[in-house]
């Protein structure tokens, strides 16, 4: 009843969704303490966030991000709810639907630079 | 010689964790209800933090003046700190979680265990002192030398 089923689909993208996050975390911080080293140095670094790869992984990062928010407030509810388990696969896919709802229009404003397209303003102050 | 560890399945049918029974100690309490409370905070600032550097802005306009003016003001510091430590510590528990439902022998958890605590204080210190000592115009050891004069 379990294996292949909703409950361990969720499972299992919380847990890859999470790891995910926390292996970008760890770069991450390694790529702010460049900001130490004064303007030219973190300046330069940021332009690889402007490449359109990056911007992919990015996307990635969003997505699971989003994933991992969401589903973690259905395994509160079912934790805290007596209820809750009875819906958990209903919450499962109320938790895949508010994902893509919520990561499209972010997603748009990722990749739109690539497509010359720049809804923030100048698309020339945009290092690529 | 290594000791077996028994444990409790940690899945429940409903991909969820159940709350650690009799048995499991107060702090896998503490980390059931650390993984809750912090994961709630963190809804708010990771959704905010990817909304200021990703929508209202592109993360490639996010440059060094970007940041010196973010930074002038003190709130910044403090939210971007809470981030940075409740992200590390949800993030480092989780991986010692899944590390716990591979490794079955009480020597490498252990082992293991202590590599996690120790990338989370060194990945903690980095951070922090990023986030503390950023002064536009200087560089994290000019601001460091500055603080030691003070």
């Amino acid at each position: 009843m379990y294996r292949g089923q909703s409950g361990q689909w969720s499972w299992l993208l919380h847990r890859v969704t999470g790891l995910g996050v926390l292996l970008f975390l760890l770069v991450h911080i390694v790529d702010i303490t460049l900001i130490g080293f004064g303007p030219q140095v973190y300046n330069e670094s940021l332009q690889v966030f402007g490449n359109p790869v990056v911007r992919l992984v990015s996307l990635a990062l969003i997505a699971s991000v989003l994933y991992h928010a969401y589903n973690g407030v259905r395994v509160i509810i079912i934790d805290f709810w007596s209820a809750g388990y009875k819906y958990q696969r209903q919450m499962f896919y109320a938790v895949l639907a508010l994902t893509i709802l919520s990561f499209v229009p972010m997603a748009f404003f990722v990749i739109a630079p690539v497509f010359g397209v720049c809804p923030q303003g100048d698309c020339n102050a945009i290092p690529m | 010689m290594a000791t077996r560890v028994t444990t409790n399945p940690k899945v429940s049918p409903f991909g969820t964790t159940p709350k650690p029974g009799a048995g499991s100690g107060a702090w896998e309490t503490f980390s059931w209800y650390f993984f809750r409370v912090s994961g709630v905070a963190l809804i708010l600032l990771v959704i905010l933090h990817l909304v200021i550097m990703h929508v209202t802005n592109d993360v490639s306009s996010t440059t060094y003046d970007f940041v010196a003016h973010r930074y002038a003001n003190p709130f910044w510091r403090v939210y971007d700190l809470t981030l940075l430590t409740l992200a590390l510590l949800h993030g480092l528990n989780g991986l010692r979680i899944v590390c716990d439902d591979y490794i079955r022998t009480r020597g490498t958890r252990l082992a293991v265990q202590s590599v996690l605590f120790l990338t989370a204080v060194f990945f903690w210190l980095m951070g922090t002192m990023t986030i503390i000592t950023f002064q536009p115009g200087k560089t994290v050891a000019a601001s460091i030398l500055g603080l030691l004069h003070h």
